[in-house]
């Protein structure tokens, strides 16, 4: 899977461990930037950036707005905001309605991903209650990117990765293990 | 990838008929917003494509007025983000005390929460009689609104936590008049209020200020036009003047960064250099 510039990743219930899960299985030095949506209630304010920071011992902060895609980045949707990337491969912020009750919401980031990337971008949909994602994963591969979904079997909730296979057939369908291991082989292009 | 290619194309006219007829610039929105605000706007209004809106709102400037309603996103809360509020009553509140009189500018204004929050907060430390606010916003409608100061009493709950978070010092239920499921604000708030028409991406700056608030106006902006509204923002500014920013947005990819220090950096207060 060559030519992968960027990953987005989205999950809602069980998506924390999933998550985790998924990013100790990449190398340190892991160079293509995971850009993810994680639905949580809105009253917790979100310290998710911090938690992954800690745990994962490697950069990990919330996508601020105008702030560029960076290579070796992992970065979160903040609470109450919907997050996109631009053409310019920079990230913005906005408070449209909520997408499927949430906000950040995972199509509204995986659709923009997939207009600034094209065939460069890889969507991930992985646990959750509901059906977010679906729709932004079947646009990345409808604009030529690659697309994985957790196996419903194994996910925590399979609601989120039923829905997407509903909608299109995505080029893989893996347990946690085996799309960590498919991540760690990408490589970002050299420049 | 031709049908793609062809909605970027047809967004661009009709983001362009809207200026080149009634001089609202969108031109310099951020694009993944403005696409999808359009989308919705062709549902909504049945058309059945983008080319379609755009002859329907050249013609038809009261269509004009409806889509104006759906590409801004008026969204606002009284005191929202408290933490915001709380960092202006103590940490700003104390300095614009030395200045004699003072003017405020709330930029992208909306429906007019954060002018009453502001107002209150002035008010509630003696400020407000020696203080003009000015309010602008580009949507007429949403000016309306702010004028009115007529809100959902539903909501007035969540203000009232808010107020309370941000350090408010009364009862909030005396900040309003309830009647019909509505929460009428006090109109003397208002007194030293002036709303005005006044567009960021086309106008210039009106008058000097000692503070300038707009938040979560910005994020709506490409970086070009956050750069023009930040211009604006310091040489409205006088010297050592405090700029309020959304709890998200931030000068640091400004062209803007260096030329204001950070007063209170999570509630996204900063002071011209």
């Amino acid at each position: 899977m060559n030519g992968i510039e960027a990953v987005t990743l989205g999950a809602s219930a069980g998506g924390v461990s999933a998550l985790l899960t998924l990013f100790h299985a990449l190398p340190v030095d892991y160079a293509v930037p995971l850009v993810c949506v994680l639905h949580l209630p809105d009253d917790r304010h979100s310290h998710l950036a911090q938690v992954f920071s800690r745990r994962l011992r490697r950069p990990v902060c919330e996508a601020c707005d105008k702030q560029p895609v960076a290579p070796g980045m992992i970065y979160f949707a903040g609470p109450g905001y919907h997050l996109s990337v631009e053409q310019d491969r920079s990230f913005s912020l906005s408070q449209e309605e909520r997408v499927h009750f949430s906000r950040p919401s995972i199509d509204i980031l995986f659709e923009s991903a997939a207009d600034a990337y094209g065939p460069a971008l890889l969507g991930v949909l992985l646990t959750g209650a509901n059906e977010d994602g679906a729709r932004g994963l079947a646009r990345i591969k409808g604009l030529g990117g690659r697309t994985i979904v957790q196996d419903p079997r194994e996910a925590q909730v399979a609601t989120m990765p039923r829905a997407a296979l509903a909608l299109h057939h995505p080029d893989h369908i893996l347990p946690l293990s085996g799309i960590g291991q498919l991540l760690a082989t990408l490589e970002l292009p050299e420049c | 990838m031709t049908i793609e290619r062809n909605t970027d194309i047809e967004i661009r006219l009709l983001i362009e008929a809207i200026y080149l007829t009634y001089s609202y610039d969108f031109r310099d929105y951020s694009g993944a917003s403005i696409k999808r605000r359009v989308q919705h706007a062709v549902r909504q209004f049945g058309c059945s494509s983008i080319s379609a809106l755009q002859e329907r709102v050249l013609h038809d400037p009261g269509m004009f007025m409806q889509l104006l309603q759906l590409l801004t996103i008026p969204v606002s809360e009284m005191f929202r983000d408290p933490e915001h509020f709380l960092a202006i009553r103590r940490e700003v509140v104390p300095l614009l005390r030395t200045w004699p009189s003072l003017k405020i500018w709330i930029a992208g204004c909306s429906t007019g929460e954060e002018v009453y929050s502001m107002a209150i907060l002035l008010r509630e430390e003696g400020l407000l009689e020696r203080t003009i606010i000015y309010a602008t916003d580009i949507n007429p409608s949403s000016l309306d609104k702010a004028r009115q100061g007529i809100y959902s009493k539903q909501n007035m709950l969540e203000y009232a936590e808010n107020y309370r978070k941000a350090g408010g010092l009364r009862d909030f239920g005396e900040y309003y008049t309830a009647a019909y499921g509505n929460a009428i604000i006090d109109g003397s708030l208002r007194d030293n209020v002036t709303f005005a028409d006044h567009s960021l991406a086309t106008d210039s700056v009106f008058s000097e200020t000692q503070l300038v608030s707009c938040r979560n106006v910005l994020i709506y902006f490409n970086k070009a036009l956050q750069d023009r509204a930040f211009g604006l923002f310091h040489e409205s500014l006088c010297h050592r003047g405090f700029l309020a920013l959304g709890s998200k947005e931030t000068l640091d990819f400004s062209a803007y960064a260096g030329r204001f220090d950070t007063l209170a950096r999570p509630e996204r207060i900063y002071r011209k250099s």
